[in-house]
This record gives structure tokens, C-alpha cells and sequence, in this order.
């Protein structure tokens, strides 16, 4: 029996030349297609995807079948190449559906694998970028069966669930309900996704009605219960990776500006109050790597560890994604608080991001329960 | 000479078991002879107690060495020598000095300490005002020095005094190996808040040094002295520990233990600190693999930072947990201890010896400085001592 704290894998926490060639690529895509005025003009309408870049990512870079294995048609990497994707998608807050589509759904679906059914064909899809999948689940939603407002009455489903991220780019809900999983085309009859109004603009939310819609059974209850956990796992895990490239933009553009910004005849980087904080934040980066860099590996090498590594990332990284946004505005000054200025989409993808897949107090009390640490 | 690999090292290790059988051989020689075999600090050069292999295979002499039951030389005890006097004497060391010294040095027979702050010189080292004076073929030294732990046990200190006063403060720094029997040394237990004397003050008055125990150039004392610091921060910041190994550990077990003292607001502030600690080891793990790795990152500036923070929090948590009990303390008896134990003895001393953490080796407040400057490279504050003569500084 092993103790509660005993590390039981010897995590990998440095990047390989594959995984940072890969960043470079992405990197140099998202700067062409997805600097901040061109997010800036779209991020008001309901769907601020780019349908060129998302194919560029998705398709010809390969990134949306990472984590699906060569014969269903993946690239057979893992989430530790995932997680730099991810790494790029925060540090540009690039509108794609990657999060919830290449990794939640894809996840959700791998699960269902050994039982060779229709899972199997839509990963394909997924894989080689020619279909977006959403799980529809409340985005804030930490783990399976937290509500399960979706009913099944003669083959067709009947429901309401809110707050799906990315419902507007999919092209398949997968659909947990009283009876398993179902996929469901997000064009067909009865569906209807209706976008909200989100804090983070860059992540648009949507209400999904299901009424008298027709769709596949993917899993039984049982099945889909895991199946969904382990999507909401590896979504977990990998979003602190794209909080981690999050707080690393805000930092550097931070560090950029307050060393070229003159008050008082002196850069104002030169000033220790400030230069404090942003060496705090430099510290909490650095940290940042190290919690994600942990839980993409746990993930991709199956640890047994991964739930606590999952849980870890996630109540940390959530933390500091926050806390460089709000230095970002608050160390700019009176620009940070423009909506020329980038910084308020770091904001409010951090804060957003904050809550998704549960909050860092949600990730403590399952740490709690992982580590022995009861509450009294 | 070619340099070993791995499967060299474990053949050398274990040429040198068998000619010195542990079971029947004595600590000191067994540890003399592993350092003349190149063994000892296997990056060194040869003859040096090395044999110029990479750094990260010394685990590989290390775990043989642990496997056949052989005695180590107590790192812990001899840690300053270690970690600051012998990279600098390698660094800067004639070859006389680096035969003279090193050996005993490593085998524990010499134990070193530090001579640097000075009361009026904390964090502004480079203001250090003990003066070296030439006399002959020897300097003479006054001055007083502080903080200074193992020094009524050392033989040697490694001693930074000003050569000329008339140049700008870093400029006239020379660096020596001062003989601490000298009998201008004396050496006075300096009391801290946690009842005992881990370091001392030490006055020196008339000590002569010999020229030959000058390390680096007259006047170029104060870069010789960065590499003694560098390396303080990384022996300070960079030790490996295990889940809950630090000072996470003993709350947990108090909190798994004793449910009668748990309370919601302990409970969510314990798990904070929990997944801070867990997080903080993972950032050690993370350093130690791209050390090995030869991608050395700044992140060890971070990590004492991040080490003296947890460990007053943690520690200042673990003083309410125990409610009634944090109100008692195990003992107020003045000692000098030989070891210095951070998480040693009971929470009320722990609470009290971290608050040292962030102050000892570099404050936490230098070292953001230091981050921030050297690492984002954000602009220095503007100075107004760097050129003027260290004589005319205000103090």
C-alpha cells in the first residue's frame, strides 16, 4: 500500500526538441493570423473564429489529432505535445475551439475506443481537422453528473444545458444524458445553440436546447460517466498550460512596457516597487511551468498520480494566470484600462479560465480527499 | 586522459571499494583515499579530488558508494567549505593553494566558514569597511565581521576586506583565506531570537595573513566573491526533497493525527500551502532536470524565495494548529549548535529560526532585485554610490 504522498512516477518536466519545434510552429502561425487588432475586430460577433487559421492549427500543423492514436487516423502524440499548443493558444488568446474539441472531446471519445464503435469514426474526423466536437457540459462544470439536465424519451433528447464554451463552432455536441452518451449533429433538426453573452469574449459560451433531436448512442451510463471524467481530467490538466502561456504574454508585455515608459525622468520598470511585483510574478511563472509541465506528463504517461497532478496544476495555475492579467492592467496604468490594448482579453480569459473545469477551492477539496487532509 | 563515462566511474568506484574495504578501513582514510582517486567531486580535475567528468555522473559514484555501506563526509557539517570556499578556491586558487586546501577541505578535516557582512554591511556588501593593510609580505587585517556560522569551528574563513579605500567600493575589495587561529581572531556566539547561537560575531584585530593566501588579484575581491554568493543561493535554494519533505510534512501529520485541532479556516489554508509546497518541489525537480540536462535556467534565483516564504508561513500555520501547545516553547537554553536544522525541534522553533530564511544568504527584498533585474532585465535604480570613493560614503 502506498502512502498518500508517495510520488509514484518520475515526472519529465522539461520540453523536447519535438515538442519545441512544434511550439515554433504554432507560434508562427498565430502571429500572422492572430495578432490583437484582427481578435479585437471579431471578438464581438458570436463567432470570432477564424475558419483559415483553425484548419492552418488544426489540419496542415496537425495539432487537433495529438492526442489520437495513428490508426484512428492521429498524429499518436500525447498531451505533453497538446499542453504546447495550449501554452500558445493562452499566450495569444487565440479564439479556436482546441480546448473543449481537440482535447475534452477527443479525450471523451478515446475512452470509448476498446469498444470499436462509432466513437471511433468521429475521432477520425476530429483528428484530421475536418469536424469540431463539443461535450456539452457546462464549461465551469469540475466533473461528471454535477447536473444531467438532458433526458432521452423515444430515441430523440430532450434538454437544456447552459454555458456550453465553443458550442457555436461545432459541428457535433456529444450530449451526456439519463441514458449515456450521445453524439448529436449541431445542425440537425431540433438543436439549438443560443450564444450568451461571456465575460471572456475570446471563448464565446452558448445555451444548447435539445428538443426532439435525433442522435447516436455513443456509451452506455456506466461508460459515459468515465468516459466524461476523463475528458473533464485531461481538459483540467491541459488548461493550466494554457494559463501558464498566459501569464507568461502578460508578464513579458509587462516587462516590455515598463521598461520603455517614462515617469518621473526614469523608466517605471526601474522602480522597485513595481519591479518586485513583476519578479514575484516571474517567480509564480516559473512555478506555473513546473505544476503544468507536471500534470501534461502525468496524463501522457498514464500516472497513477494523474488526478493529483490535475488537481494540483489547476489550483495553482489558475491563481497565477489571475494575478499576471490583473498586474498586466494594473502596471500599464490608464492604457491597460483601454479596450485598444490587449490586456482586458488576458483579463478575461484568465478570469474565465479561473472557473472552468473547477475552481482552484474545487481542485483543493479534491486534493483534500486525494492526499488525506480532511476537512474538520 | 580520457574522461569516464558512467560505466568508467562505476569501475573506478569500484576498484576503489575493493582496495579499501569500508568494513575494515577508517572514515577519514577511506574518504582520503576516495578523494585521491578522483572520486570525490568527479567534475573537479584530476588530482583535485576529480576527474573532469560531467557534474550530473557523480550521482552514479554516489549511489555505489551508499550501496557498499562506504562513510560519506558529512555535507551537512562541512557545507560552507563545500559550497562556497571550494568552487572559489578552484576558481581563483594558485595551484599551491588548490593542493594545500582543497583535500582537507573535502575529507571534513578542515572546516571552513565565511567572513563577509559586517555590521554596517548587510546587504551592501560591497560597503564592507574591515581594512587589509600591506605590510612586508603580509597584510594585516582590523575589522569586524557578523552572521558568520561554524566559525568556533573552523580552521579556515574565507575573508573579504577592503585593500584601498580610496578607490570606488567594488573596485577596492581584495579576497583572502584568513587562518582563524590566528591570535587576532576572536570569536563571540552571537545569540538569535530562537535562544541559541547558530553564528557568531568575529573580531579581528592584527591578524596577519601572508600575501600567499591572497585569492585572485589585489583589488578584484569583490568578483571573486561572486562566485562564493552564486553559489551560496544555489546550495541555499537547490537541495532535492520528497513529497511533503519539508516543512509541509510535520503539519500534515499533525492535521492527519490530531482531529480535534482541525478548523475550516486552518483546513483552507493548509491545502493552500500544501499545493504551494508540492508545487515549489516540483520547480526544484524542474531545475535539477535541465541541470542535468546542461540547460542551467535562472530559476534557482526563484527558489529560495519561494523555500523562505513557505517556511514561515507553513511553520507561522503551524503555531495555531496547535492552539494551547503553540503557546509553549521547548527550550530557551543558549547552545552552539554544530548543525543548523530548519526543521528541527518544535513548531514555536520552527516559526521562529525561518523567519532567517528570507534574510540569510541575500534578503528575499536583494533578491527580487536581482531576479528582476538580471533575469527580465528590468533598469537598475539610479545609484549614487558606484563611482565615488568608498572613503567618502555616507555610513
Amino acid at each position: 500500500m502506498t502512502a498518500p504522498t508517495e510520488e509514484t512516477h518520475a515526472p519529465d518536466l522539461l520540453y523536447s526538441q519535438a515538442e519545441d519545434d512544434l511550439r515554433a510552429a504554432v507560434r508562427s502561425l498565430l502571429a500572422d493570423r492572430s495578432d490583437a487588432p484582427t481578435m479585437l475586430a471579431h471578438v464581438e460577433s458570436d463567432t470570432p473564429y477564424d475558419p483559415q487559421l483553425w484548419k492552418a492549427l488544426a489540419a496542415d500543423i496537425g495539432a487537433a489529432g495529438l492526442l489520437v492514436p495513428e490508426k484512428l487516423g492521429g498524429q499518436g502524440a500525447s498531451h505533453r505535445e497538446a499542453a504546447v499548443v495550449l501554452e500558445e493558444l493562452g499566450r495569444s488568446v487565440t479564439p479556436a475551439p482546441y480546448l473543449t474539441s481537440a482535447v475534452v472531446a477527443t479525450e471523451t471519445l478515446l475512452a470509448l475506443t476498446a469498444q470499436e464503435g462509432p466513437a471511433d469514426g468521429l475521432l477520425g474526423e476530429l483528428a484530421a481537422g475536418r469536424g469540431v466536437a463539443v461535450l456539452a457540459v457546462p464549461f465551469a462544470a469540475a466533473r461528471p453528473g454535477a447536473a444531467q439536465p438532458v433526458g432521452v424519451m423515444a430515441d430523440t433528447l430532450e434538454g437544456t444545458v447552459t454555458g456550453v464554451a465553443d458550442a457555436a463552432a461545432a459541428d457535433v455536441l456529444l450530449v451526456p444524458t439519463t441514458d449515456g452518451l450521445y453524439a448529436v449533429e449541431a445542425g440537425a433538426e431540433g438543436v439549438t445553440v443560443e450564444p450568451l453573452v461571456p465575460l471572456d469574449l475570446t471563448r464565446p459560451l452558448a445555451t444548447v436546447t435539445l428538443h426532439g433531436a435525433a442522435g447516436t448512442r455513443l456509451a452506455d451510463g456506466a461508460s459515459a460517466v468515465a468516459a466524461v471524467r476523463r475528458g473533464l481530467l485531461a481538459g483540467a490538466g491541459l488548461l493550466a498550460s494554457e494559463q501558464l502561456g498566459l501569464a507568461e504574454w502578460c508578464l513579458t508585455e509587462t516587462v516590455r512596457y515598463t521598461r520603455e515608459r517614462h515617469q518621473f525622468n526614469r523608466p517605471v520598470g526601474s522602480f522597485q516597487a513595481l519591479k518586485h511585483r513583476m519578479a514575484q510574478l516571474w517567480l509564480e511563472v516559473v512555478s506555473a511551468r513546473a505544476a503544468a509541465r507536471n500534470a501534461a506528463d502525468a496524463l501522457a504517461t498514464g500516472s497513477p498520480d494523474t488526478p493529483l497532478a490535475v488537481a494540483v496544476a489547476q489550483a495553482y495555475c489558475s491563481g497565477v494566470a489571475v494575478h499576471a492579467a490583473e498586474e498586466c492592467v494594473q502596471l500599464h496604468g490608464g492604457i491597460g484600462m483601454t479596450w485598444e490594448h490587449p490586456a482586458h482579453l488576458y483579463l478575461k480569459r484568465a478570469k474565465a479560465d479561473s472557473v472552468a473545469y473547477g475552481t482552484a477551492g474545487q481542485h483543493r477539496e479534491t486534493i483534500a480527499g486525494i492526499v488525506e487532509l480532511p476537512a474538520p | 586522459m580520457t574522461t569516464p563515462d558512467a560505466a568508467g566511474l562505476r569501475r573506478r568506484t569500484q576498484e576503489l571499494l575493493a582496495a579499501h574495504p569500508p568494513a575494515t578501513t577508517g572514515r577519514t582514510e577511506f574518504l582520503k583515499a576516495r578523494f585521491d582517486a578522483g572520486l570525490a567531486w568527479v567534475h573537479y580535475p584530476a588530482g583535485l579530488g576529480g576527474l573532469d567528468a560531467p557534474r550530473s555522473l557523480q550521482p552514479v559514484v554516489d549511489a555505489e558508494l551508499a550501496a557498499a555501506g562506504a562513510p560519506d563526509n558529512d555535507p551537512r557539517r562541512i557545507g560552507i567549505g563545500l559550497g562556497m570556499a571550494a568552487p572559489t578556491v578552484l576558481g581563483y586558487g594558485t595551484d599551491e593553494q588548490k593542493q594545500r586546501f582543497l583535500r582537507p577541505l573535502w575529507v571534513g578535516e578542515e572546516v571552513w566558514c565565511q567572513l563577509f557582512s559586517e555590521p554596517g554591511a548587510g546587504s551592501d556588501l560591497a560597503a564592507l569597511g574591515t581594512r587589509a593593510v600591506r605590510d612586508g609580505e603580509d597584510w594585516v587585517v582590523d575589522g569586524q565581521k557578523v552572521w558568520t556560522s561554524s566559525a568556533h569551528l573552523a580552521r579556515w574563513a574565507i575573508l573579504i576586506a577592503r585593500t584601498d579605500p580610496d578607490l570606488p567600493k567594488h573596485r577596492g575589495i581584495s579576497y583572502f583565506i584568513c587562518d582563524m587561529t590566528d591570535p587576532g581572531v576572536e570569536v563571540r556566539p552571537l545569540r538569535q531570537i530562537t535562544g541559541e547561537a547558530e553564528f557568531n560575531e568575529v573580531f579581528l584585530t592584527g591578524v596577519r595573513i601572508p600575501d600567499s593566501r591572497r585569492l585572485g588579484p589585489v583589488g578584484e575581491g569583490w568578483k571573486v566573491a561572486q562566485t562564493t554568493l552564486m553559489n551560496e543561493r544555489v546550495s541555499i535554494g537547490g537541495a532535492r526533497i520528497p513529497r511533503e519533505g519539508g516543512m509541509i510534512g510535520p503539519v500534515a501529520r499533525t492535521w492527519r493525527e490530531r482531529p480535534e485541532l482541525r478548523t475550516h479556516d486552518l483546513h483552507q489554508r493548509l491545502l493552500t500551502l500544501w499545493v504551494e509546497a508540492e508545487v515549489a518541489r516540483l520547480t526544484g525537480t524542474r531545475l535539477r532536470q535541465q541541470l542535468v540536462a546542461g540547460q542551467p535556467g535562472p530559476e534557482g534565483s526563484g527558489m529560495k524565495l519561494a523555500f523562505a516564504r513557505l517556511n514561515q508561513e507553513i511553520s507561522g500555520l503551524e503555531v495555531e494548529l496547535l492552539g494551547e501547545e503553540g503557546l509553549l516553547y521547548d527550550d530557551w537554553t543558549m547552545r552552539r549548535p554544530e548543525l543548523v536544522d530548519f526543521t528541527g525541534r518544535d513548531a514555536g522553533y520552527r516559526y521562529l529560526r525561518s523567519k532567517g530564511n528570507s534574510i540569510e544568504g541575500g534578503t528575499s527584498e536583494v533578491l527580487l532585485n536581482i531576479v528582476a533585474e538580471r533575469v527580465l532585465g528590468l533598469p537598475a535604480e539610479p545609484r549614487n554610490d558606484k563611482d565615488v570613493p568608498w572613503k567618502d560614503l555616507a555610513r
